[in-house]
C-alpha cells in the first residue's frame, strides 16, 4: 500500500458570548421554547432592518487579535444568497472578500505531531449570523425554531494549502483554539450544544506527489474527539478509493456519531451561486487606532504567555502548567495564590485535588469561571499552605479544615481553633502522649522489643486516633521510638 | 366639507375648535368608503382604529398638548407597517400580512396625535410608475379617471389630490413619491437617503428607498417631513441628524437662487408640451430673482440602465425572504425549494418576477462584475458630478417627469418605455439626494411638475427654496367634475 500525506483545512464557527443577538435585541440562550425568542428582525419579517451589536463587534475584533490576524480597516457586511427553511430572509448576513473580514492573515502554534511547535496560519476571522433549526418530526411534518436564529457567530478559516497534516493535529488545533477563544471572552465554546463547530475539509496524496488531492468537507461533528476520528475514517476511506483505483468525489459528507462513519450529503457541483453583494441595510464598520489599541488594551495575557511564565518564573512542569492554564479564571486564581506569597508548588498540589474535587461535586467554580462563585478566597488557601508548613496542622486535619472553609468560607485558621484541630508538635505534649500510649499498650510494647517492628505504626495510628489526627506524626514517632529503644 | 384644505389650516380649525377630530376623521372615513370618481386610490381602512386615534386626538387638543399636525387625517401606502390591518405591499402574497409592530414614521405620526384613517393602493412592492401592477387594481388620476395616477405611490397621491386626505406617506425609490406628485398636481417630497427611517417600510431597494410626505403645500409636506424624520436607533444607516426642521421655511427668498438645468434633461426625452410649461415657470422664476445655467451631467444618461441594475438586484435579495413560511399566503410545494417556487409563481405579478429574474441574474457569478459592480461604478461617478454641480448650483432643476397622465393601459406604455419615465427622478436616488416635485403649471390641461434636488443634507433650503416657488407659481387644483372632491 502506498503511504499518503493527508491535508486538513478547517472551519470553525463559534457563537459569541453576547447577551443580544446580531442585529436585533433578541436574548443569546441555549435551549428553550421553539421561537420563544424571536423578534421582526431575526424572523425576518417585511420592513425589518438590522443594527449591528456592537459587543459583537467588539468581540470579534478581540478574536482576530488575539489570532494574530491583520485588521480591516474598513470592513462591511454582505449578504449571502440560498434558498433554506431555517433561513429567514432568504440570505445570510456574513462578511465575503480576502481583505473585508474583520480579520485576516493570522495563525496559531499547535504541537507538531513530529515535535515542536507549528503555525497554523489563519486566513480569515469574520463575523456572520447564525440560522434557525430544523426540527424533525412535529405533527408529523418539520418545525423550524428561530431561536437560533441571528445568534452571533465568528468564522476561523485556516489558510490555503493547510498547514494541518493529521487528524490529531486538527483535533490540538481546535481544542487550542477553543480554548483560546474562551480564554478571552469572545466564546463559551460548548460543542455538544453547538457552541463551537468545527467542519474539517481533508484530503490525501501520495508521498512525494506535490499538489493537493481532491478533498471532501466533513459537517455534524460534535466533539473534538468526533473530529479527529472524523479525519481518521476520512483518510482511511480516500485511502482505500484510491487503492482501487477509483476517484474520490469531491462533496460534503455528513458525520454519523452512532455508527462513526461518514455519509455522502451533497455533491460539490450542487452548491449554489450565493451572489454575495454588500448589505445595502449597514454601513460599513471603521476600526481606527484608537479602537484597536482600547481593545488591545482589554485584552487578556493569552495561554501561551502564562504557560511560558509559569514554567519559567514558578518553575511548574510543563504538564502541571498545561492542566493550569486551562481556564483562565482558574490560572488568574492561581496567580492571585502566588502572589499573596503563597508556594506555587502547595498551591498547585491544593488545587489539583482537594480543591477541584470539591469544585466538580458542588459545581462550584472559582469567580468568572463556570459555576456558582466558591467561598474560598486565595487568602484561604495561602493560609491553609503556611499552617501547614509551619507545621501547625497536619496533613489529615488540614483536608477537613479545607473542607470546613469550602462549606462555610470561614479562614482556615478559625476553623482549627474553633475545631480544636491545632497540630500537637509540643515536646512536652508529645512527650506525655507517648507516655499515655505505652502505658495502656504494654503487651505490644513486648512485641515490639521482641522484634515486631510494624507495632510502631500501630502505635502512631492509635495517637492520631486519640487526637482525631492533630499529633505530629513524625514528632510523635521520634519520640516513641526513643522511648522503645532507650530502656 | 374639508376638501381642499391645506392640514395646516385644518389644524388650525381643530385647535380653535371650529372642527371636531372625530367629525373630521368620520368625514374623511365617509369619503374613503364612498371613493369618488372610482379612484381606486385606498386598499383597505380601519373605522374603527381610526376613530379611537381621532378621540385620543381630540383630546390632546383639548388638553392643549396638541402640535402642528394633531387630529389631521393621514393615508398610509400599503408598503409601509401599521401594527392594526393588513399590510399587503400591493401584492397577493402578502394579502393576509398584519405586522406585528409599527413603522419608525408611524409610531412619530402617532405620537404627533395624527389621525390614519387608512392604506393606499400602490404597484406591487413599489415597483412601477403607473400603479398598473398593482394586484389590487390601478389607481385613477384625479384629474381625469381615464388616465393614470402614476406609480408606485398612486393612491397616496391621488387621495390627496382628489381631497380626501390632506397628508399621506409614500415612499420613492426611483421616483414613486415625486411622479405620481407630479401627474397629480401636488407636492412630492423625497427626503435625503437617511433622514427618515426606513424600519417598517416593506423594502425594495434598500439603498434607495425613502419615506416621504404627499401635500398639497410645500408647508404641509415639510410639517410631515419634520414629523417624520429624525434619527432612529433601530435603523443603521441614518444620518445622525435632527429631524428636518421648519425654522426658516419662510426665509429663503428667490432672489439669488441659482438653478442649474442638466442638458441630458432637455431633450426629445421630454414632451414639448411638458417642456414649454416647464420653461415659463423657469422663467417666472429668473424674473422673481432666480439664475438658471444650463449644466452638463453626462452620467445621468446612464441613470436609468444604472437603476434597473442596482434596484431589481437589490430587490432580488429583499424579496427572497417572500417563502411562505413565516407569514403571508403559501402554496404548497413536495419540498421547500418546490413551495418557494410555487408560493411566489402563483402570487407575485409579472414586474415583479421580471425584476427579481433581472436582479438575480445581475449578481450571479460570472456576470456580478459586467452588471451588478459596474453600475456601482457609474452611481459612484453620476454622485461625484452631481455633488460638483451642486457645490456650484442650490438646486438641480428640471421636469419631474416627461410626460403628463397618460391613459391606464395605454399599449405605448409598454415595461420598457414606463421605465424610462423616471430618467429626471432617478438620479436622486441613486445620489441619496433630497428631492421634490412641485406643480408649475399644466399642459393639456394636465398638471406639470417642477422637479428641484439638492445637495444630501440640505432638506431644509430645498423646502423654503420650494416654499417661495409656490408663492411664485401658484397651485393647480383638479377639476371637480373628474372625481376631485372640493
Amino acid at each position: 500500500m502506498a503511504r499518503y500525506r493527508t491535508s486538513v483545512g478547517i472551519e470553525v464557527h463559534a457563537e459569541l458570548s453576547t447577551r443580544s443577538k446580531m442585529f436585533c435585541r433578541c436574548p443569546v440562550e441555549f435551549g428553550g421554547e421553539p421561537n420563544s425568542r424571536v423578534c421582526p428582525v431575526c424572523l425576518g419579517l417585511p420592513g425589518a432592518l438590522p443594527v449591528p451589536n456592537r459587543s459583537a463587534v467588539d468581540l470579534a475584533v478581540r478574536a482576530a487579535l488575539a489570532l494574530d490576524c491583520t485588521i480591516a480597516r474598513e470592513s462591511v457586511f454582505h449578504r449571502k444568497s440560498y434558498f433554506y427553511p431555517d433561513l429567514p430572509k432568504g440570505y445570510q448576513t456574513t462578511q465575503f472578500g480576502e481583505t473585508n473580514p474583520i480579520g485576516y492573515g493570522g495563525g496559531m502554534e499547535i504541537e507538531a505531531d513530529e515535535g515542536g511547535v507549528k503555525r497554523i496560519r489563519i486566513r480569515r476571522v469574520h463575523l456572520e449570523e447564525d440560522t434557525g433549526k430544523l426540527i424533525h418530526g412535529i405533527e408529523g411534518g418539520t418545525g423550524i425554531d428561530y431561536n437560533r436564529a441571528g445568534v452571533p457567530l465568528l468564522e476561523i478559516v485556516t489558510d490555503f494549502p493547510p498547514d494541518i497534516t493529521s487528524a490529531t493535529e486538527a483535533r490540538r488545533y481546535v481544542q487550542k483554539l477553543r480554548d483560546l477563544l474562551v480564554w478571552i471572552g469572545v466564546t463559551h465554546g460548548k460543542m455538544e450544544q453547538g457552541g463551537l463547530r468545527c467542519e474539517p475539509n481533508v484530503s490525501i496524496r501520495p508521498e512525494g506527489n506535490d499538489s493537493l488531492g481532491t478533498k471532501t468537507e466533513l459537517k455534524n461533528l460534535n466533539s473534538t474527539r468526533s473530529l479527529q476520528v472524523g479525519i481518521e475514517f476520512e483518510v482511511a476511506r480516500q485511502a482505500r478509493l484510491l487503492e482501487s483505483g477509483r476517484p474520490v468525489v469531491q462533496e460534503t459528507r455528513g458525520w454519523d456519531e452512532q455508527t462513526e462513519s461518514s455519509y455522502a450529503m451533497r455533491a460539490k457541483e450542487d452548491e449554489d451561486d450565493y451572489r454575495y453583494f454588500v448589505c445595502p441595510d449597514l454601513s460599513p464598520m471603521q476600526f481606527d487606532d484608537a479602537y484597536l489599541e482600547h481593545v488591545r488594551a482589554t485584552l487578556p495575557k493569552l495561554p501561551d504567555t502564562v504557560r511560558e511564565r509559569f514554567v519559567n518564573e514558578y518553575g511548574l512542569a510543563e504538564r502541571d502548567a498545561d492542566r493550569m492554564i486551562a481556564d483562565r479564571a482558574w490560572a488568574v486564581w492561581f496567580d492571585a495564590c502566588v502572589a499573596l506569597s503563597g508556594s506555587p508548588k502547595a498551591v498547585l498540589n491544593w488545587m489539583i485535588s482537594d480543591f477541584a474535587k470539591l469544585l466538580n461535586e458542588s459545581g462550584q467554580a472559582v469567580p468568572g469561571g463556570e459555576g456558582e462563585p466558591t467561598l474560598v478566597t486565595p487568602e484561604h488557601l495561602v493560609e491553609l499552605t503556611r499552617l501547614i508548613a509551619d507545621e501547625k496542622l497536619g496533613g489529615k486535619a488540614a483536608k477537613s479544615v479545607f473542607a470546613e472553609t469550602f462549606r462555610t468560607g470561614e479562614p482556615p485558621g478559625e476553623v482549627v481553633t474553633r475545631l480544636g484541630l491545632a497540630q500537637v508538635s509540643d515536646p512536652e505534649e508529645i512527650a506525655s502522649l507517648v507516655q499515655a500510649i505505652l502505658g495502656e499498650n504494654r503487651p505490644l510494647v513486648e512485641e515490639f522489643r521482641a522484634g515486631k517492628s510494624q507495632v510502631l505504626g500501630f502505635l502512631v495510628g492509635l495517637a492520631m486516633q486519640r487526637t482525631n489526627g492533630r499529633v505530629h506524626a513524625s514528632l510523635f514517632q521520634e519520640e516513641l521510638l526513643r522511648r522503645l529503644t532507650e530502656d | 366639507m374639508p376638501g381642499w384644505a391645506t392640514a395646516s389650516e385644518l389644524a388650525g380649525r381643530l385647535r380653535s375648535r371650529e372642527l371636531g377630530c372625530v367629525e373630521l376623521t368620520r368625514e374623511t372615513l365617509n369619503r374613503i368608503e364612498e371613493d369618488p370618481g372610482g379612484l381606486g386610490a385606498f386598499l383597505s381602512s380601519d373605522r374603527g382604529e381610526a376613530l379611537r386615534a381621532a378621540e385620543e386626538a381630540q383630546r390632546m387638543l383639548d388638553a392643549g398638548t396638541a402640535g402642528p399636525l394633531t387630529g389631521v387625517p393621514l393615508a398610509v401606502k400599503d408598503n409601509i407597517c401599521v401594527a392594526e390591518g393588513v399590510t399587503t405591499a400591493g401584492s397577493r402574497l402578502l394579502e393576509n400580512f398584519v405586522s406585528p409592530y409599527d413603522a419608525t414614521v408611524i409610531e412619530k405620526c402617532r405620537e404627533a396625535g395624527m389621525v390614519i384613517v387608512g392604506k393606499t393602493n400602490l404597484d406591487e412592492f413599489g415597483m412601477g410608475s403607473s400603479n398598473e401592477n398593482s394586484a389590487f387594481g390601478p389607481v385613477r388620476n384625479p384629474w381625469n379617471p381615464a388616465l393614470t395616477a402614476g406609480g408606485s405611490s398612486g393612491g397616496s397621491a391621488a387621495a390627496v389630490a382628489a381631497g380626501i386626505v390632506p397628508l399621506s406617506l409614500g415612499s420613492d425609490t426611483g421616483g414613486s413619491i415625486r411622479f405620481p406628485a407630479a401627474l397629480c398636481g401636488i407636492v412630492g417630497f423625497k427626503p435625503t437617503y437617511g433622514r427618515v427611517s426606513r424600519r417598517g417600510l416593506v423594502a425594495f431597494a434598500s439603498s434607495l428607498d425613502q419615506i416621504g410626505p404627499f401635500a398639497r403645500s410645500v408647508e404641509d409636506a415639510a410639517l410631515l417631513a419634520h414629523t417624520i424624520s429624525g434619527d432612529d436607533p433601530r435603523e443603521a444607516r441614518m444620518r445622525t441628524e435632527a429631524p428636518i426642521s421648519l425654522g426658516g421655511l419662510r426665509d429663503r427668498p428667490l432672489s439669488g437662487l441659482r438653478l442649474a438645468w442638466p442638458q441630458q434633461l432637455a431633450g426629445p426625452e421630454v414632451q414639448p408640451s411638458i417642456r414649454a410649461t416647464f420653461e415659463v415657470a423657469i422663467s417666472r422664476l429668473i424674473e422673481a430673482g432666480c439664475t438658471c445655467e444650463e449644466v452638463d451631467l453626462p452620467m445621468i444618461r446612464h441613470g436609468v440602465s444604472t437603476y434597473y441594475i442596482i434596484a431589481p438586484s437589490e430587490a432580488s435579495s429583499n424579496l427572497a425572504r417572500y417563502d411562505g413560511i413565516r407569514f403571508g399566503r403559501q402554496v404548497e410545494g413536495t419540498d421547500h425549494v418546490a413551495t418557494v417556487a410555487k408560493t411566489r409563481g402563483a402570487l407575485l405579478g409579472h414586474e415583479v418576477k421580471l425584476r427579481i429574474i433581472a436582479g438575480t441574474y445581475a449578481l450571479s457569478a460570472g456576470y456580478h462584475d459586467a452588471y451588478f459592480a459596474k453600475a456601482q461604478r457609474v452611481r459612484q461617478r453620476m454622485t461625484l458630478e452631481m455633488d460638483e454641480v451642486l457645490a456650484q448650483y442650490d438646486l438641480i432643476v428640471s421636469p419631474t417627469s416627461p410626460v403628463v397622465a397618460f391613459p391606464i393601459g395605454s399599449a405605448e406604455m409598454d415595461h420598457l418605455t414606463l421605465k424610462q419615465l423616471d430618467l429626471c427622478t432617478i438620479p436622486a436616488n441613486l445620489g441619496g439626494y433630497p428631492s421634490l416635485s412641485l406643480p408649475c403649471g399644466l399642459a393639456e390641461g394636465l398638471p406639470v411638475g417642477l422637479g428641484l434636488t439638492a445637495q444630501r443634507g440640505m432638506d431644509e433650503s430645498l423646502l423654503a427654496a420650494a416654499w417661495s416657488m409656490e408663492q411664485e407659481l401658484g397651485s393647480v387644483m383638479p377639476p371637480s367634475d373628474a372625481g376631485g372632491v372640493r
